[in-house]
């Protein structure tokens, strides 16, 4: 256990919880406006993956994938909530049997689409290889990935704290019926946000899909992820999904190095920790 | 109420007398059908009489599977050391999710049971020394009961899981109609009402998940006799949610239309996946159609506006 077992381990842990940030970022968003428990929220990832990579294909063009798989799935989005969940407003049970409804029609769309090998999206050369800083050898596909969640992150938190949408997204947040009462259309809010959520879990397949590759059964293999994530952090809240992403990443990676067989346990031991202390999760409001 | 037991019990007679004349895949599917449906009666308690929508009820039937599956091959255990162990684990792990879930309200509960029910799976995934992950634990034995009938026959094993489904119904059916149960309903249409009225809502809720945990435990020690295989699909989210949709299909609340969702699943599935190889897009389409088309399910359809 030397210092650079520490310190590789810890930027593994933070780059997958970067990764993990995006992914959870959309959840905790959907969550938030329209109180859905995404169940195919996975899937936009697992998706996204599979339409950059055939962007990539066509094109060459890594840039393209991350901005086709986000739009594409975007779409996908806004057509599931505006045709199917709109319909289930407050009914948890109906909601979570739907999404996971089509959870498994996408799962087996993309079996018929892209067939059951795992394949990896090409990165560009500049984000090949490793950066040696001090000795220690960084990979910089990772190093892209933490920056690109801080871009990210940073455009989310100005774009709700600081803009007029943003207040629109929050009061719709805060209370959906007297946002409607003071004229915000909270309908068109919900598609908007629930376009958004998607994006950046498609957004975040693509990035994923350049070292995590992308498999039949990652949407599955991500999802519980995404939700160690917002139940930590808390439903709903920005600060939480970043705070939670990092402590989720972190746990895993060691967990991972540390205790291969009890690797899950290592994750969800202190979820249920912080929910014995703090049932809405470490910034959630109830 | 007297129409409900004249249906189940009428049910469970015909399948007595068609059994000996099915072929043997019908038959083994029917057991399937059996086993699956103590389990999705159980999470029934929960989500149709409590109100609480667990999604991570496979893990105590898989617990309990495992349990059988482990002690059955590798240190040759009988039916009985098998059943005890397998009941116990289940409720212990109930009774310690419970006290992390029970807390939580709504969306929260859900996300936690299916948090929690991911513990299991990781576990059953990872924890190779023990559950032999990703492989699973092959040759698990028929028990042996002490009965003049083989129960690797197709038909007494049949007959022994009907034996086991009658059981659970019965005692469930008691359960729901008793004092307690009543409260459960009480609790799932107001909680604070229920609180005001002083009821311990907490202790009954905590009660109704562990209870409900024990029978998933049941079904699952029968489903490891009966697949002769544990792996960690017993315990993945998938099998949890499809309880969640069994229980759904046949109308929350209704024990009967449990044992229907069971049914219609497991023979759809496996009708269907003969058929074609589609048939995750079929499944999936089902579950969009029950909260389309038939949000109460299809007992709650055929009882009308009554409730």
């Amino acid at each position: 256990m030397t210092a650079e077992f520490w310190i590789s381990q810890a930027f593994n842990g933070l780059s997958y919880g970067a990764l993990l940030f995006l992914l959870a970022s959309g959840l905790s968003l959907i969550f938030g406006v329209m109180r859905i428990v995404n169940l195919a929220h996975g899937s936009y990832f697992m998706l996204g993956g599979y339409v950059g990579l055939s962007i990539v294909w066509r094109t060459g063009s890594y840039v393209l994938a991350l901005l086709g798989g986000a739009l594409a799935l975007a779409l996908i989005g806004m057509v599931m909530q505006r045709v199917f969940l709109q319909r289930l407003p407050g009914q948890t049970l109906g909601q979570v049997l739907m999404t996971i409804g089509f959870a498994l029609i996408f799962q087996d769309l993309a079996l018929l689409i892209w067939g059951g090998d795992p394949y990896s999206i090409p990165v560009p050369p500049p984000l090949q290889g490793v950066l040696t800083i001090g000795g220690l050898r960084f990979s910089r596909y990772r190093i892209f990935i933490v920056a690109v969640a801080i871009v990210v992150g940073a455009l989310l938190w100005l774009a709700l704290d600081r803009t007029r949408t943003g207040a629109i997204i929050r009061a719709a947040v805060d209370d959906a019926e007297m946002a409607g009462g003071v004229g915000i259309h909270v309908p068109r809010v919900s598609l908007a946000v629930f376009a958004l959520g998607a994006a950046l879990a498609a957004f975040g397949g693509v990035i994923g899909g350049g070292f995590l590759g992308v498999y039949p059964g990652a949407d599955f293999e991500v999802l519980p992820y995404a939700f160690v994530v917002i139940i930590v952090g808390g439903l709903g809240s920005l600060p939480g999904a970043m705070v939670g992403s990092v402590l989720v990443g972190l746990l895993d990676n060691f967990g991972k190095a540390l205790f291969p067989e009890l690797s899950y346990f290592t994750l969800f031991a202190p979820m249920a920790l912080i929910l014995a202390l703090r049932p809405t999760g470490l910034f959630g409001r109830v | 109420m007297r129409r409900s037991i004249v249906v189940g019990v009428g049910g469970v007679v015909l399948t007595m007398v068609v059994a000996p004349w099915l072929p043997p895949y019908p038959l083994t599917l029917l057991t399937q059908a059996v086993i699956v449906a103590i389990l999705a009666m159980s999470l029934d308690v929960l989500l149709g009489y409590t109100g609480l929508a667990s999604l991570g009820h496979a893990a105590y039937f898989g617990v309990a599977a495992y349990a059988v599956g482990i002690l059955s091959t590798q240190y040759q255990r009988g039916f009985v050391t098998c059943l005890v162990v397998g009941l116990v684990l289940a409720t212990a792990t109930a009774a310690f999710f419970g006290l992390l879930a029970i807390r939580a309200v709504g969306t929260y509960f859900l996300m936690i049971t299916l948090a929690l029910g991911m513990v299991v799976w990781g576990l059953a995934f990872r924890w190779v020394s023990m559950t032999k992950g990703d492989n699973g634990i092959a040759g698990v034995p028929r028990p042996e009961l002490g009965l003049p009938w083989s129960m690797w026959n197709p038909l007494p094993f049949f007959y022994f899981s009907l034996a086991a489904l009658v059981l659970s119904w019965a005692l469930l059916a008691l359960l729901v109609r008793s004092p307690f149960g009543l409260t459960l309903k009480g609790i799932r249409e107001s909680e604070t009402r229920m609180r005001a009225l002083g009821y311990n809502v907490w202790l009954h809720k905590y009660l109704a998940f562990v209870l409900s945990g024990i029978f998933a435990g049941f079904a699952g020690v029968l489903w490891a006799y009966y697949n002769g295989f544990v792996s960690p699909v017993d315990v993945q989210l998938v099998t949890s949610v499809e309880t969640l949709l069994m229980v759904a299909l046949g109308g929350p609340g209704t024990l009967a239309g449990s044992v229907l969702g069971a049914g219609v699943i497991v023979f759809l599935k496996n009708f269907v996946s003969v058929y074609t190889k589609r048939w995750l897009l079929i499944l999936g389409a089902v579950y969009i159609g029950v909260n389309l088309f038939a949000p109460r399910g299809i007992v709650g359809a055929f009882r009308g506006e009554q409730r």
